[in-house]
């Protein structure tokens, strides 16, 4: 049986619920994520910048809890936010948080 | 006035009105009658004319809002659109409330440009972010928060005065 959690977590967002990449106040960089596969490969791609942008404005822990669904990654990623991770360090560990993630996300709803 | 063609031609008596009227929406006709030298009557007639026409859009006031109290961030969006999407962006974006005014532009390539007022910079991004990143065809947005105005006047005498 498929888990329904994980599905949720797993879903396309529409485009107005997507995440929107940005790197200070208004300056979009025109990537964006519609899922958690796509937020884990643009944590790769984006402007580091960017990624300090919304990390201490607290946007990701804030759209993967209210638009994903997922609160253990808003809390991991909250927990970054504390440690005042920055640049490539920055970069690296989200990446690996979210990647975590969306592997446990899917091999619970391949159960 | 004169319409040739479907193509409002003003006179120039039609000119000295609107440039009256610019300088002051909230003048009698009386008053404006008498600042040209006509009867009111006429000014009554042309006014009328020109509102049926289109060419005065409407009477508004223009607020100092800083003196109001009301505190606000103005931004200037500079969108950089797929240029199949740009008429629909463009569009979209003047059913906002937000946005004050929207231009295009041809430089290097097709622009929008768009006057935006919100309540804080929280609230401009939030604005942008919602609202106008999510627009299909919107590629890309630069935007610069005004940071001090040196001149807000919205009036064009200059281009009034310049049609004789």
């Amino acid at each position: 049986m498929r888990d329904s959690r994980a599905s949720r977590i797993l879903r396309k967002l529409p485009r107005e619920k997507a995440f929107y990449f940005f790197t200070s106040i208004g300056n979009y960089t025109g990537e964006k994520a519609a899922s958690l596969k796509e937020f884990v490969e643009k944590t790769r791609e984006v402007n580091v910048q960017s990624l300090e942008f919304h990390l201490h404005r607290g946007d990701f822990e804030r759209w993967t809890a209210e638009t994903l669904e997922d609160n253990k990654l808003a809390d991991q990623i909250g927990r970054l936010k504390r440690l005042g991770t920055s640049g490539e360090s920055l970069r690296d560990q989200l990446h690996l948080i979210a990647s975590k993630r969306y592997e446990e996300q899917k091999a619970d709803y391949s159960v | 006035m004169k319409i040739k063609d479907q193509t409002v031609i003003l006179d120039d008596l039609d000119l000295r009105i609107l440039k009256s009227l610019q300088e002051n929406s909230k003048q009698t006709y009386t008053e404006i009658g008498h600042s040209i030298g006509v009867a009111h009557s006429t000014v009554y007639d042309r006014i009328g004319k020109m509102e049926e026409q289109g060419i005065i859009k409407k009477y508004t006031a223009l607020l100092d809002l800083d003196k109001a109290g009301l505190k606000n961030v103005t931004a200037i969006m500079t969108i950089f659109t797929d240029p199949k999407e740009s008429e629909n962006v463009a569009e979209r974006l003047s059913e906002l409330k937000e946005v004050l005014e929207v231009m295009t532009s041809l430089s290097e390539e097709l622009l929008i440009i768009a006057k935006v007022i919100a309540k804080n910079q929280d609230d401009l991004h939030s604005f942008i972010a919602k609202s106008v990143a999510p627009l299909p065809g919107v590629l890309r947005i630069r935007t610069s928060i005004v940071t001090r105005k040196y001149k807000e006047d919205g009036m064009n005498h200059f281009l009034i005065s310049k049609q004789d």
